[in-house]
């Protein structure tokens, strides 16, 4: 089998947020989170549970960008979805057009809210998300347009907003991770500011460093993010993506 | 009771600056018959509420908004609503912007008559700092927890399109999921369903299973028959979604002139006529 590309790595990290995640709905937004959701499923967390992206959770593992017929094993319409949410048994992967040093994150509007220079899609659910369940982010495009000193307008909370809130309703905050095309992160630093965790392979720390705008916690040794399995990567390539359409979200 | 109207009908009780709640998600079987009688009527000023999709980046470009509430306004296939965006950016409309787990809770506090419910969603978020009027609460109880009291959203119409309908308002919906179409319904003075057929009461059981029978008589005021009524938005498992016609209505966003000719060509002409074209036009 040939080298890992990059979206394969980039899969396999998406895949470790959901390690030990057990029996909860691993809720993925865009196409390398459901690859890694899937990858999660089919490897190391079997009880995963994982939805067609509209109202049916899947029995099975389908690949993706080929709709099929799947196995439903159940049926989560959206007059659910909150319920599920709030109850906390689940872990969302979304994405972020900005991102801060402390997890705060926007997907609402870029510019002042009242008449933003740019209006994004809205907040969607990413204010409930983060104080109901571990919410992690995927950014396929690390820079500092991206990884911001200060978000716009805070959809997603961070660790410093949550922190502020007190520990009864900040409870149940948790972003275990954030990986984008460059490298894997976390907030594991006594101020709960955003750590490099792994470099993918051929990244320099330089990169990510001049690609990020504020600071980041650089540990002593970094690591590096690793490689597939030589089982992963068949099940990615032979199952979960055959049309590799994956490593499209990378070059977008 | 008979109540089945036409679409110009149940809109001409619709006044200006009214509050519209409008069902549906996204792209997804969105009342689009109804929103196009709207944009035929002279209405203006309206607060419209919604899982937003075209309804909103309609309603904003021919000029009939001034405050969406929503939590987030988008094609789907098309991820921004270009016609929302342009409204948005040229500041021409107020923004409500919710969690979208606040705006179901606000309709359900509307559907019961509450003043607001608890919530957590939206604490620490700039959702709080943006809408000044929102407050929160303390639990009474030993816990002591603060949270969000997310206010009513009452309407004062709700539009919806549904799969099926009898004449009497009870309604089926036959696709994959409800959205918050019943809580629209509950929460607003008015309610106006579209559906794709009107069919005799003993056969709505012919085409889904009784946990498909949604809306009951008590919360719909008039039923409109619009065959395709959800065009371009999906409607399973009747039609998916016109994709073409979709993206040629997000290109008519490049220009006021593309929008123009868009209207003309579209909007300006009657819900049969719209229906006649896209036929004609057949697969784009």
């Amino acid at each position: 089998m040939s080298e890992a590309r990059r979206d394969e790595i980039c899969a396999v990290a998406i895949a470790e947020i959901f390690r030990g995640d057990g029996e909860i709905l691993a809720s993925a937004m865009g196409t390398l989170p459901t690859i890694g959701a899937r990858l999660a499923k089919m490897t190391f967390e079997p009880d995963l549970l994982i939805s067609d992206g509209f109202a049916y959770l899947l029995g099975d593992v389908p690949p993706v960008g080929a709709p099929g017929d799947s196995v439903v094993e159940g049926w989560l319409p959206f007059r659910s979805v909150f319920d599920l949410v709030w109850s906390g048994r689940r872990h969302v992967l979304m994405g972020a057009t900005q991102i801060d040093r402390f997890g705060n994150q926007n997907i609402s509007c870029i510019g002042d809210f009242r008449r933003p220079s740019v209006q994004l899609i809205g907040t969607r659910g990413a204010p409930g998300n983060t104080l109901h369940h571990k919410t992690s982010y995927w950014i396929p495009n690390h820079s500092k347009k991206v990884f911001v000193d200060t978000v716009d307008v805070v959809c997603g909370v961070g660790y410093d907003r949550a922190a502020a809130l007190g520990p009864l309703a900040s409870r149940f905050h948790a972003i275990p991770r954030v990986v984008s095309n460059l490298g894997v992160f976390d907030f594991e630093t006594p101020e709960r500011r955003m750590r490099l965790r792994s470099l993918h392979p051929e990244v320099t720390l330089d990169e990510v460093i001049a690609s990020t705008d504020f600071d980041l916690v650089i540990p002593k040794t970094v690591a590096q993010t690793r490689l597939p399995t030589a089982d992963e990567l068949r099940l990615l390539r032979e199952h979960i993506d055959p049309l590799g359409i994956g490593a499209r979200e990378l070059r977008s | 009771m008979d109540k089945r109207a036409t679409a110009d009908e149940v809109v001409r009780e619709i006044r200006d600056g009214m509050t519209v709640g409008i069902g549906g998600w996204g792209s997804r079987r969105k009342p689009m018959a109804l929103v196009r009688a709207l944009l035929r009527s002279p209405v203006t000023g309206l607060t419209v509420v919604s899982y937003g999709g075209p309804d909103v980046g309609l309603l904003c470009a021919a000029g009939k908004v001034r405050r969406v509430v929503y939590g987030f306004v988008s094609l789907d296939s098309i991820p921004l609503e270009p016609h929302f965006r342009k409204a948005r950016e040229s500041g021409g409309i107020d923004a409500v912007e919710y969690d979208e787990g606040m705006l179901q809770w606000g309709l359900y506090a509307a559907a019961l008559r509450l003043p607001f419910l608890p919530t957590r969603a939206g604490l620490g978020s700039d959702v709080l700092r943006q809408d000044p009027q929102l407050a929160t609460v303390r639990s009474p109880y030993e816990d002591g927890e603060e949270l969000v009291a997310m206010p009513a959203l009452s309407l004062d119409v709700a539009l919806v399109h549904m799969s099926r309908a009898d004449a009497r308002g009870n309604a089926q919906y036959l696709g994959p999921d409800l959205y918050f179409d019943d809580l629209f319904c509950m929460a607003a003075k008015r309610r106006f369903v579209s559906c794709e057929r009107v069919v005799e009461t003993p056969d709505l059981l012919k085409f889904g299973s009784v946990h498909t029978l949604r809306l009951n008589r008590t919360m719909v005021d008039a039923v409109i028959e619009t065959p395709n009524g959800a065009h371009f938005t999906e409607c399973p498992p009747d039609y998916g979604r016109d994709e073409a016609f979709q993206r040629a209505y997000a290109a008519t966003a490049k220009s006021p002139e593309a929008f123009a000719s868009f209207r003309a060509k579209y909007l300006d002409v009657s819900e049969s006529d719209y229906q006649r074209l896209v036929r004609e036009e057949g697969p784009r």
